[in-house]
């Protein structure tokens, strides 16, 4: 009840600078450039390390009290949830497959975001970001750890998950999300910072983590959602160190500015790219909507990053110029994502189904401009394929973008019924792109995206067949060869979810949870 | 002027923050979602330490408020005594 407050001998601002800038100091033996090897390459100038400031003021003594805080309420509450069945208590049993679209793709990341913080912070001279960079390295193990902690339940009793980091690394559309963060990784420290502090953090983090967590809440999965807000409650702060960041890097030079614009219009639509995932997660696998993608991007990017750049617009810095054709794509990319899905179902780790009359009716009155023309007729023609047993699994590979890795599955901005095709010649070879976007990030760095590791590419190099496959034998099925490479099981881990394994076992255990048997 | 808002869990910690953010902020709107308030203000908005400490009868630290945060936008500037989120323009 009565909680004392400590009195504090130093106010929040001498504190801050005591614990931070107090503990630093100059090297007298080493040169500067030695110990910072990585600070000048990007063409970034900094003149005065001691601008930065935490606008949390937050010191390394109070950030293991609250987050000490942080972990014993999750747990108590994972305990509580596996204690009780909770998996039983969520809406119906397609639910699952968000987690493991979690597990899969988001969980591996946040691993790699640890890892990219350690790298960043390292790298700065100045004691400000270094402090900052290091908690937020320490929030990203978190986030992995206590997401593989709470989702480990799940594996228990659904299947997909059970070894999610080595698929992390191999099944073709997870090669989105890591490649994502490996190319953020492997850039200079500055541009890493903008990357994933500024244009991912700031900009698309509320996308990502506000439509799971709030969906995990209205499908009534308290695991979920208890680890999302705990790992949420981190994001605050990345968010404003992703800000701080952008606003000191550019006070501190004018020509960092163009750099920067460059980093940002790359980054937002790198993040965008891959936020296709979420889209489709939140206006199909969802059983229980939250909002739409639309609704969500209006709400979060348009409205909320039209304030942001409003703000940095003192700066010279503008919108970036890919919101225009995001815009125009609203009402087309989560259908056309799950219209994939649902096409390649035999070769993911998750379920896929057809939406049923009332979802139909929610994708028709959300969407208004777009599902009624161009998606129904289409869900509606391979639901009747199904009825028949003509059940439609793709089995031909689908071509790549170079840049973002998707299949080439999205159409000319403004004409939705065309396909959009770009591509580059570049010592020789051909390259291939889904929209002009990816086409110019390419053609800045041509010598970082041949490197790519296209699924597609390995799979027909013979390089995604388990040690000892021979494709020349007779009857060779490359698709089986793929899944065992995967480590996924055909008929259990893949296909609709109609006759899943998941959906019998929860059918049954919900019944043995509410009556006698 | 452009929206800034702060989203806090919803919990026993946040009931009586939100009332002092309430009282403290005549533009505050509180927009209520699964788990989660949401609260905008209109260019501005301030967590006074204060109006907690007299809400809750204890003293009150604002870097408590690390515990329940969930997202927020504008730009931050925290004290002793205030948290202030803004936009510039
Ligand atoms: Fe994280
Ligand atoms: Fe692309």
């Amino acid at each position: 009840m009565d909680m004392q407050v400590a009195k504090k001998k130093l106010g929040l601002k001498e504190r801050y600078a005591v614990m931070t800038r107090g503990l630093d100091w100059t090297p007298s033996y080493q040169k500067m450039e030695d110990i910072y090897p990585y600070i000048a390459y990007e063409g970034i100038k900094i003149h005065d390390w001691d601008k930065w400031e935490d606008p949390f003021r937050l010191t390394m003594d109070a950030y293991w009290k609250y987050q000490a805080e942080k972990e014993r309420k999750l747990y108590a509450i994972i305990d509580a949830f596996n204690q009780n069945n909770g998996h039983l208590n969520v809406t119906d049993a397609r639910y699952v497959n968000t987690v493991k679209l979690f597990i899969s793709g988001i969980s591996p990341l946040e691993y790699v975001a640890h890892r990219g913080f350690a790298h960043a912070g390292r790298a700065f001279p100045g004691p400000g970001p270094r402090v900052a960079c290091l908690m937020q390295s320490l929030d990203e193990i978190r986030h992995a750890q206590t997401q593989v902690h709470s989702i480990s339940n799940y594996n228990k009793y659904y299947n997909g998950m059970h070894d999610f980091h080595h698929m992390h690394d191999r099944v073709w559309f997870l090669s989105v999300p890591k490649s994502f963060f490996d190319d953020a990784i492997t850039a200079g420290p500055f541009e890493f910072m903008v990357s994933i502090g500024f244009s991912f953090e700031y900009v698309l983090t509320n996308l990502l983590f506000v439509p799971f967590v709030s969906g995990a809440a209205y499908n009534g999965d308290m695991g979920t959602m208890t680890f999302g807000f705990s790992a949420q409650s981190d994001e605050a702060r990345h968010m404003t160190l992703g800000l701080e960041v952008i606003k000191f890097i550019l006070e501190q030079d004018p020509a960092n500015v163009p750099i920067v614009q460059r980093w940002i219009d790359k980054w937002t639509w790198r993040g965008y790219r891959v936020l296709t995932l979420v889209a489709m997660m939140m206006d199909y696998m969802l059983p229980k909507r939250t909002m739409s993608w639309k609704e969500a991007w209006e709400v979060y990017f348009e409205e909320n990053g039209g304030a942001l750049f409003k703000d940095l617009a003192r700066y010279g810095i503008t919108m970036p110029k890919c919101a225009e054709q995001i815009a125009l794509e609203k009402d087309h990319l989560s259908h056309q994502a799950w219209s994939t899905f649902y096409n390649y179902a035999a070769a993911a780790n998750f379920h896929t189904w057809m939406p049923d009359e009332d979802e139909m009716a929610w994708l028709s009155s959300k969407y208004p401009e777009s599902f009624d023309k161009l998606y129904r007729p289409r869900y509606e023609f391979w639901r009747e394929q199904a009825a028949k047993g003509n059940r439609f699994y793709n089995k031909t590979l689908p071509m790549l973008c170079q840049t973002c890795q998707i299949p080439m599955i999205f159409t000319e901005p403004g004409d939705a019924t065309k396909i959009c095709y770009r591509e580059v010649d570049y010592k020789g070879d051909k390259y291939h792109f889904c929209s002009d976007h990816c086409k110019e990030i390419f053609e800045h760095e041509p010598e970082k995206y041949v490197q790519a590791w296209l699924p597609v590419h390995q799979i027909y190099q013979g390089n995604c067949f388990p040690e000892g496959t021979d494709p020349t034998v007779e009857g060779f099925d490359p698709l089986a060869a793929v899944l065992k490479y995967y480590n996924l099981e055909h008929g259990r881990d893949n296909l609709d979810f109609d006759i899943s394994e998941d959906k019998k076992n929860f059918a049954e255990w919900r019944g043995q949870a509410t009556k006698n048997i | 002027m452009s929206t800034v808002f702060l989203a806090l869990q919803t919990n026993e910690d946040t009931r009586p923050i939100i009332e002092a953010i309430l009282q403290d902020n005549p533009s505050a709107v509180v927009d209520e979602q699964p788990a989660m308030v949401k609260i905008n203000a209109d260019g501005r908005l301030v967590v006074r330490r204060e109006t907690i400490e007299e809400l809750i009868g204890r003293d009150y630290d604002l870097q408590e408020l690390q515990v329940n945060m969930i997202t927020m936008s504008g730009n931050l500037d925290q004290t002793d005594d205030e948290i202030t989120l803004f936009w510039k323009s």
